[in-house]
């Protein structure tokens, strides 16, 4: 559904944006925020090493190299996905909230282990969604998780903030009615809009080169993913990419790419 | 089937307006069976057995839905009858 990009484009928007920022990968056994991020070859101790106290928070944290105010903490490859508890995932929450300003949670697929301590100590949702009937009803079921199996939820405060995002939206196929747009979306999960990242080559490009799309400046997808910090910041964006862009005539005949 | 029928007939049933339409069915299905207690369903089907006993009826014409109002859950109870 694009979770892991979206989390590594989002918290490299943020800490664009001047807030210090950690991306946790919350996928222990298949670890993949190192790649899209592109450290996977300097990651030594990880979230786990971390839970088990064989290594500390400092050690474990990767500095990213393009900004000097995002890090990544590295989810296990090799440990199984009980491996994280809840006490452990607390204490480093905890600790993460004395230095940064966000901390974003990249959850795995599923409502298991990963996904609910994901989730669980949250303030802020990002709910990612394809304009897919498999992932549109997944993402109400999470919602519901969202109401009922977090910290906040059992403590009975505030609720968490939900926001949608719609990742690999088609233009073209939603005026051909191939697609369920936007607002069919949003109708149905009824919760707020925070973002629409249209289908790109600029995604696949960028996962390739282990560089967050959003440092493409120059694409759509990363454009719109910058969009969808600035509205997660408050700012109020129209939403861009929605509808069908006309090419132009060089492009029609050259088959234009992005 | 006229050209015009066609053409009308294509419009309406475009796949993403029944991705809409299955949606909004299953995702109103499964809001309304959260937080509900599992034994439910099991509930459900003994109670179909029960009945059975002296009337037939269908799976779809008992239905069982737990309400919780306050302090109190209200368990209601909804048997269709088939006509005599």
């Amino acid at each position: 559904m694009g979770k892991t990009t979206s989390s590594a484009a989002i918290g490299t928007g943020l800490a664009l944006r001047g807030h210090k920022t950690v991306i946790v990968d919350f996928d222990v056994g298949l670890r993949n925020l190192d790649l899209i991020m592109g450290c996977e070859r300097r990651v030594v101790y990880d979230f786990v090493n971390v839970i088990h106290n064989e290594a500390t928070l400092s050690q474990a944290l990767i500095k990213d190299k393009r900004l000097d105010n995002l890090y990544v903490l590295a989810a296990s490859q090799t440990r199984d996905k009980d491996a994280l508890t809840k006490e452990g995932v607390e204490r480093v929450m905890e600790e993460l909230k004395k230095d940064f300003e966000y901390i974003l949670c990249d959850s795995p697929a599923g409502i298991e282990t990963g996904a609910h301590l994901a989730m669980y100590f949250a303030d802020i949702a990002i709910v990612v969604t394809n304009p897919e009937v498999s992932s549109v009803r997944d993402s109400d079921r999470i919602l519901g998780l969202l109401a009922s199996k977090s910290q906040r939820a059992e403590k009975g405060e505030e609720p968490i903030k939900e926001h949608l995002l719609l990742t690999r939206y088609n233009p073209e196929r939603v005026a051909r009615g191939e697609m369920l747009s936007v607002d069919d979306v949003e109708e149905i999960l009824s919760i707020g809009l925070i973002g629409v990242i249209p289908e790109s080559q600029a995604v696949l490009k960028a996962s390739n080169q282990g560089v967050p799309v959003i440092l493409d400046e120059q694409s759509d997808a990363g454009q719109a993913y910058g969009d969808a910090v600035d509205r997660l910041l408050g700012k109020d964006v129209p939403h861009r990419f929605l509808e069908v862009q006309k090419k132009g005539i060089l492009q029609r005949l050259f088959g234009g790419r992005e | 089937m006229s050209l015009f029928d066609f053409l009308l007939s294509r419009k309406k049933t475009s796949s993403a307006s029944i991705a809409k339409e299955r949606l909004q069915i299953i995702v109103a299905h499964e809001r309304g069976s959260r937080g509900q207690p599992d034994y439910l369903p099991a509930l459900q089907e003994e109670l179909i057995a029960v009945i059975r006993k002296y009337v037939h009826i269908d799976q779809d014409q008992v239905q069982v839905a737990l309400e919780n109002q306050g302090t109190c859950s209200i368990l209601e109870l909804n048997i269709t009858l088939p006509e005599r």
